[in-house]
């Protein structure tokens, strides 16, 4: 049963955990303690969880974050979010065929008052963002609650695995997501006059100033804060094409936490649409965790994404469309294969350019959206309110370190507990951490032959500098006024004691070293290896990749070993002829035909591309609406239904926008649709005082 | 614009909303040049995509029993006649008493109701409890149950009209704000707007919650107030009842509210504040949910566990006594007031369309001067509707 869990992962640690036993319809399910039904029942290889009152069509787990209810079973006769709740011993589960009947729950139970409290800071979002602000109001003693609705404090922090870039002084540059989320709560917490709260929602900001609050997942209180916080961070966009509800499509947050958080393995072959950093990296975590990567496609001609993190994923073996564009997910209760299609400049697909691939998880990477309503309402209320972060600008998570940092501050400011100004360097790192990657240049390999040379696959000007404060001797260089620098070996022959800390240290794993000293004409290469121990040994003849993922040749493992003051980078060493050892960037790591396509295009017949997948809404009728002259996102939500689903439009919301650009009309022309409270659904007993008897 | 005519029209209705829609869509199809001006992006957009739903005959004077009478003949052949589902659910409504003070008011109301043709009855606890499972039974002693009464999608059956309407050959005229109303000699002559001047023989007051404000335009000052009440819908289950329930006693900080399950298998509820929320806010208050969840918990202890998904503000146009306002101005000829509908525009809006299309082509029945006579603009103002 325990098949799709992951029981080996090179960076995460595998707790021991008690096992529970429950039922699926009627079947015995085994699971972990402490774990969602969602989790439990992908680990057992069951990903349809019901199917939908509308269409019937298959619905399974889609958002993995409590948003949406496309994961919802009958657990003990309620019905639930099998995302949120957690498995319990001898739990009768059952899927959701339909409505579910609300339960014949008919004995009084009296409503309580609803508790209220003042606050002079309220903090939504627990990420990057609202703990590096909460640091600072705690500095300066300015009380504050900080409210999250995760158990765990960290946002998107705690599902990353790889090391950050961005500024080794400013925020942990070089060390990974899940540390940097530890170290930030550790700071945060020391403060008294801070409260956290975790396992609690922003459910709506009032125009009375009060926000509705659900403590602890079972308590509605109503927080009346004389300055608001938003560090709600961000929304994954989603795309329009033929069978992108089926289960097995996700986006990139729903797969990292079943990966990384739940160390649960969603897919065995898995298709990644999107080439930003997000997809870029949901790649490369799949691969740490076993999960064979079929290909990577992007619409644009390059990958928006750090080029780091792009030829990490290619010089492992993943080939990267680019000018690609998703036409269809196939199958008949779960992705089967995917089709995929060149784009022509207009982002048209060009026919004949379709090519199918086996898989069965397609996952959606195409940009983030600020989850900014709470802001936005208190704003339009009067309610003194900032945003950081994702919510104020999407960015990288160093950025919402930095931006939670300086609205931590202001707002202290603004509400008189300090007068010291912004340092002027703050907002200048806060702007350079927000840059977009800049040119590439072309790579120059050092000439010299002789002594350890670093070579440095990093070509790409980018807000990192983890190698020049790593390197003991200092002989890294990166300009001192600005990190998005290149990095360059400042020594001479010689000088490099091939300690390995900068290769080790290098988010990006792009940096090598290769050692003339025993033999010049076939050096050794030392090459970043952030796989599991067990997944390589001496001996073993590896295909050799340059940056782009080109093969070189094959080689043999000479060692393997790990790194002195360095948490689980391996280094893989291997005797390379010397007229392409500077060319050497990594190691293929998946066999090449699991990227092979398919023989035959899957061709998709069924019209069925979902815009409202909560009221299963169709393009086609959204665009039939568009083409009549309809301007009004609300009319169309009166039509179709489509935003008025679980979810609250946060799906929709993007693609109906999307769809009026793509029929040609300017978003200017068209009246946004309004957003209504509540954030998430809350049974209504919680209203009346009763705490929520789910829980 | 000088020298350039402005385009004509018979009629203008300012207001494309529950009771705009339905009289242009009535106007057009009897051959009148309709155009209908509104300021929002789409129909329906002001007060009527906030309305609940609950379309009743069961009110508490003649002039509304037969309106909604005619209203309820629309809504529930309107899929035979013209094929589109507006969701209309023949669910009824029960009125419920739990106090004596309300068993008096509800059976005294029984005598007009079925003097003017209601199918209502009084239903003892026992039959309530089982047209309704999961109501609570305790202190429940009947109440009015009239299974003629039903639903609709206010959204879809608005739509449904404004395409009627513009196949009938009326125009519609969206973002565009009515900024004055033009008058030549005690006759109005056409309507201004912030892009546009249009010139009119009749011009047709529906502007709802904002009615007294288009009145002024022409000088006029009509007793129609908005007062604010807030909305909610919640996750859809199995259905498991069918009226609206409707419980009119007061407490602490409201009098009525009201419930149903639509037939998505959604609960929908609203609730009457008290003292009223005066004014044109719609922005959502902390206050309601925990007001109307107590409510509701307690006369239905199951709907504890189920999830509210979206609320929402809406505006009811109030008058003195609580009827609404229709009729020619006295002050301004050709201008007909169609105001003050009291947070029920929708379920009024068919029937009234139909009878002051007839009041525009001077056709009116003896039965529709009855209806109008307790509608009149120009009453004393000195009654209380009941049933509010």
């Amino acid at each position: 049963m325990a098949e799709y869990r992951i029981t080996r992962h090179p960076i995460l640690s595998i707790p021991e955990r008690k096992e529970v036993t429950f039922f699926w319809q009627g079947q015995k399910i085994t699971a972990c303690e402490g774990e969602t039904i969602a989790s439990a029942l992908f680990a057992s290889g069951i990903r349809v969880f019901g199917h939908h009152h509308r269409d019937g069509s298959p619905q399974g787990l889609f958002c993995a974050n409590g948003q949406c209810s496309q994961c919802m079973v009958l657990a003990g006769g309620m019905p639930v979010k099998a995302c949120m709740e957690l498995v319990k011993p001898g739990l009768d589960v059952q899927p959701l065929e339909g409505l579910p009947s609300l339960p014949e729950d008919d004995a009084p139970a009296p409503a309580q008052p609803v508790r209220e409290i003042e606050t002079p800071v309220l903090i939504i979002g627990g990420g990057p963002a609202g703990l590096s602000a909460a640091v600072e109001l705690g500095k300066r003693g300015v009380p504050a609650i900080l409210i999250d609705d995760k158990h765990r404090l960290g946002g998107k922090l705690v599902l990353q695995t790889h090391r950050f870039f961005g500024s080794s002084q400013a925020v942990y540059a070089g060390t990974r997501g899940i540390d940097i989320a530890t170290r930030l709560e550790k700071e945060a917490r020391q403060y008294e006059c801070v409260q956290f709260w975790t396992n609690s929602t922003a459910l709506a900001v009032f125009s009375d100033h009060k926000v509705g609050v659900l403590k602890d997942g079972m308590e509605y209180m109503l927080v009346r804060p004389q300055a608001l916080l938003v560090a709600s961070g961000a929304r994954e966009k989603f795309l329009p094409f033929k069978g992108n509800t089926l289960p097995g499509v996700y986006g990139a947050g729903a797969f990292q936490t079943l990966v990384n958080r739940d160390l649960v393995r969603p897919a065995e072959r898995l298709f990644i649409i999107g080439g930003g950093n997000v997809g870029l990296i949901a790649g490369y975590h799949a691969l740490q965790a076993g999960i064979q990567v079929v290909g990577l496609a992007e619409a644009l001609p390059e990958c928006g994404g750090y080029k780091v993190h792009r030829d990490k994923l290619a010089r492992m073996g993943v080939p990267i469309y680019t000018s690609h564009t998703i036409l269809s997910a196939n199958g008949t209760d779960f992705v089967e294969s995917v089709t995929i299609a060149q784009v022509d400049e207009r982002f048209q697909p060009i026919p004949g350019t379709e090519k199918s691939f086996a898989c069965d998880c397609v996952l959606i990477a195409v940009g983030l959206d600020p989850v900014d309503e709470f802001f936005h309402k208190a704003v339009e209320f009067g309610l003194p309110a900032f945003a950081a972060g994702d919510a104020e600008e999407i960015a990288e998570a160093s950025a919402a370190i930095f931006s939670g940092k300086i609205k931590g501050l202001e707002i202290a400011r603004h509400l008189g507990y300090t007068d010291e100004p912004i340092p002027p360097e703050w907002q200048v790192t806060g702007q350079v951490l927000k840059s977009k990657p800049g040119q590439v240049s072309a790579e120059t390999p050092p000439s010299e032959r002789t002594g350890v040379v670093p070579v440095f696959h990093c070509t790409q000007e980018i807000p990192c500098d983890p190698c020049s404060t790593l390197c003991p001797k200092n002989l890294i260089s990166l300009s001192t006024v600005d990190i998005r620098s290149l990095p360059r070996f400042i020594g001479t022959a010689n000088s490099c004691g091939g300690c390995e800390r900068c290769l080790a240290g290098c988010p990006g794993l792009a940096i090598t070293l290769v050692d003339y000293r025993r033999d010049p004409d076939m050096p050794l290469v030392a090459i970043p290896y952030e796989f599991t121990r067990e997944s390589i040994a001496e001996k073993d003849r590896v295909l050799l990749l340059d940056t782009h993922g080109t093969p070189l040749g094959q080689a043999e493992v000479v060692a393997v070993h790990s790194v002195k003051r360095n948490d689980r980078t391996l280094v893989v060493l291997v005797r390379v002829p010397a007229d392409y050892a500077t060319k050497v960037a990594g190691l293929q790591i998946q066999p090449p035909e699991v990227t092979q396509p398919l023989d035959e295009v899957v061709d998709h017949l069924a019209d069925d591309t979902v815009v409202c997948r909560c009221e299963r809404v169709t393009a086609k009728e959204i665009r039939k609406l568009i083409r009549a002259g309809c301007r009004d996102i609300n009319e169309i939500k009166a039509v179709t239904r489509a935003g008025m689903g679980a979810c609250g439009s946060k799906t929709c919301s993007s693609l109906i926008k999307r769809l009026f650009r793509e029929e040609g009309v300017p978003l200017s022309e068209v009246r946004e649709g309004t957003r209504r409270p509540l954030f998430v659904e809350v049974p209504l007993g919680v209203f009346a005082g009763m705490q929520d008897q789910e829980e | 614009m000088p020298g350039v005519k402005p385009q004509h029209y018979d009629v203008i209705v300012i207001g494309a909303g529950s009771v705009g829609t339905p009289i242009a869509m009535n106007l057009a199809r009897a051959g009148v040049k309709t155009l209908v001006i509104d300021r929002e992006a789409s129909p329906g957009q002001g007060s009527n995509k906030r309305a609940i739903g609950g379309i009743r005959a069961t009110h508490s004077d003649p002039a509304k029993i037969r309106l909604c009478m005619r209203s309820l003949e629309i809504f529930s052949t309107w899929q035979e006649v013209y094929g589109d589902d507006i969701e209309w659910v023949k669910g009824g409504y029960v009125f419920v008493a739990y106090r004596p003070e309300e068993v008096k008011i509800l059976k005294d109301l029984l005598v007009i109701q079925k003097q003017y043709g209601l199918n209502i009855d009084w239903l003892p606890a026992a039959d309530l409890l089982a047209l309704i499972p999961g109501l609570n039974p305790d202190g429940l002693l009947g109440g009015t149950y009239s299974p003629d009464d039903g639903n609709a999608s206010s959204l879809l059956a608005q739509h449904a009209m404004y395409r009627q309407a513009v196949s009938a050959g009326a125009a519609f005229r969206f973002n565009e704000k009515v900024t004055g109303l033009d008058t030549t000699g005690g006759r109005i002559t056409g309507v201004e707007t912030d892009r546009e001047r249009y010139s009119a023989d009749v011009v047709i007051n529906a502007a709802g919650p904002w009615a007294a404000n288009v009145a002024r335009l022409a000088g006029l000052d009509i007793p129609v107030r908005p007062d604010c009440h807030e909305a909610a819908i919640t996750e859809p289950v199995a259905r498991f009842f069918s009226p609206m329930v409707v419980d009119i006693r007061p407490a602490a900080d409201s009098s009525s509210y009201y419930f149903y399950q639509h037939i998505t298998g959604q609960i929908i509820f609203c609730i009457t504040p008290s003292p009223n929320i005066w004014g044109e806010d719609m922005r959502e208050t902390s206050q309601f949910l925990p007001l109307v969840a107590r409510r509701m918990v307690d006369i239905m202890p199951r709907l504890r566990n189920i999830r509210v998904r979206r609320t929402w503000r809406g505006l009811y146009p109030m008058t003195p006594d609580g009827f609404p306002l229709v009729g020619w101005a006295k002050e301004v000829s050709g201008l007909i007031q169609a105001a003050g509908m009291c947070g029920q525009g929708f379920m009024l809006g068919p029937g009234l369309g139909e009878l002051i299309t007839r009041l525009v082509l001077n056709r009116t029945t003896e039965d529709d001067e009855e209806t109008l006579s307790y509608m009149n603009p120009y009453r004393e103002f000195t009654g209380q509707e009941l049933l509010k």
